[in-house]
């Protein structure tokens, strides 16, 4: 049994965090919920960063925890690295923080 | 049993008794005087919640006798729990010799009569975990708090509760905790301890939120505050939250509660003791050391390096891969079955090294 390289922390993800130092092109293979699946990754990407599980056009969340822990500011295919060269956090929206319950 | 002292001038007093008698534990702090009313409010208040805490079957209180904290009130509180409750006073008694000797022998006697009482079995529902992360790295947030909180989810499906605090990790995600409110009325008080505590640090000339995540935090892969205290959260698990409650407060009933506490151990720890935790999960990365005195803390690591380097701090390794979504219930399951053994009487290691002296009360206002 292979060693899972990444990891997937809520089935609503559409991220996974590295969990050892990845190759660029490597095929990491993933379990979400009861589904095994591949993605290959377009850059190296270190442990403890990110990269994207699908497509994700620009605006649109990025998912992590099952909560929406950024913005992508650029459209964003599956195997990209996600850093803050592609995402933007909500916390500089002061109504983010006082609406919405 | 419990040595409490009311005042940090009576902490060695307090200190001497616990070495003399085995079966008593003291709870060192540096507070109780030259303290605005407000402060000694919550010193009184977490004095009396500590000393009902269930792991004590009963409690000397030791004074010095003129502190500004009431002796006689930190002891009815205590006492309305049913437990024994003794004091001393330093001064009365002509200082820490005579306090050492009258003390000793309450303690004595106290731990004599508690030694007879018989373990029984009880539900799972009996338990209130308090939870914590400290000395947090990249493992912390994904995989050793995702698994502490499977860990918690499972307790309070088995009807009991669990207590996170920790409010300054809550910045840039307290959003979305809130949202995981039981009631709006509870999401309103989650934002607003958040609100609160950012405003103390801003009263110091401190930008919590500006600064976050850090450039070690970015080098190490988190990219926005949200991420960073989503993988704090975590630990807190996936329940609904029932309730916030101040610092020093017992949580009445069932279910996930928040305390308002900072993120700092000699404080938090003492904040989850005071709300009745019997036992802590506390996640770590790079080796916090810290127990409590009546306590057992359950040191949790998803980080190899820690576990192996630290054989006198650590309790249980998680595999890396312990929070991903299909393995996290797994890793929640074995920290759980570790929380039911050291109920029941398992030592933890920061009880077998005895590393229990880094207390503290927290409090908000100026030293006069």
């Amino acid at each position: 049994m292979s060693r899972l390289e990444a990891v997937v922390l809520n089935d609503r993800d559409n991220v996974a965090t590295a969990v050892a130092n990845l190759e660029k092109g490597a095929k990491v293979e993933l379990k979400i919920g009861e589904r095994t699946f591949t993605t290959e990754l377009k850059s190296s990407i270190s442990l403890g960063h990110k990269f994207s599980l699908r497509h994700i056009n620009k605006g649109s969340p990025i998912i992590k925890y099952g909560e929406i822990m950024g913005t992508a500011t650029k459209t964003i295919e599956p195997g990209e690295h996600i850093h803050i060269h592609n995402v933007v956090s909500a916390r500089g929206r002061g109504d983010l923080s006082k609406e919405g319950i | 049993m419990g040595i409490i002292p009311t005042v940090a001038c009576a902490c060695d007093v307090a200190h001497w008794i616990s070495n003399q008698t085995h079966g008593s534990v003291a709870f060192l702090h540096q507070q109780g005087c030259c303290q605005t009313k407000p402060d000694l409010d919550l010193v009184t208040h977490t004095l009396i919640s500590l000393g009902r805490n269930p792991n004590l079957a009963s409690v000397l209180l030791v004074s010095l006798g003129c502190e500004s904290i009431s002796l006689d009130e930190v002891a009815d509180g205590i006492a309305q729990s049913r437990k024994p409750v003794e004091k001393i006073v330093i001064q009365k008694l002509g200082g820490a010799s005579p306090a050492l000797a009258e003390g000793s022998r309450l303690a004595r006697q106290l731990v004599g009569e508690a030694s007879k009482i018989n373990r029984i079995e009880v539900p799972d529902s009996e338990l209130r975990f308090g939870i914590k992360c400290g000395a947090s790295d990249t493992t912390s947030g994904l995989a050793s708090n995702p698994a502490i909180g499977a860990a918690a989810d499972l307790l309070i499906e088995k009807g009991g509760s669990c207590i996170f605090g920790e409010t300054t990790e809550f910045i840039g995600a307290e959003h979305i905790l809130a949202q995981r409110a039981a009631s709006p009325e509870v999401g309103r008080r989650i934002l607003e301890i958040v609100d609160r505590m950012e405003k103390r640090a801003i009263a110091m000339g401190t930008d919590m939120r500006g600064g976050q995540p850090t450039k070690g935090n970015i080098a190490g892969g988190l990219t926005t505050i949200e991420e960073k205290s989503l993988g704090a959260i975590a630990k807190g698990g996936t329940k609904p939250i029932q309730a916030v409650y101040e610092y020093g407060d017992i949580p009445w009933g069932k279910g996930l509660f928040i305390i308002d506490s900072p993120g700092r151990e000699p404080e938090a720890l003492t904040a989850l003791a005071a709300a009745g935790a019997q036992i802590i999960l506390f996640s770590t990365g790079r080796g916090a050391p810290q127990g409590f005195p009546f306590v057992p803390v359950i040191k949790i690591t998803a980080n190899p390096i820690t576990y192996q380097h630290l054989p006198d701090h650590m309790d249980l390794y998680i595999d890396i891969t312990g929070g991903a979504s299909h393995t996290s219930k797994k890793a929640g399951q074995t920290i759980y079955e570790e929380a039911l053994k050291v109920a029941s009487g398992k030592k933890t290691m920061a009880e077998i090294t005895g590393y229990s002296t880094a207390t503290d009360i927290y409090t908000i206002g100026p030293v006069i």
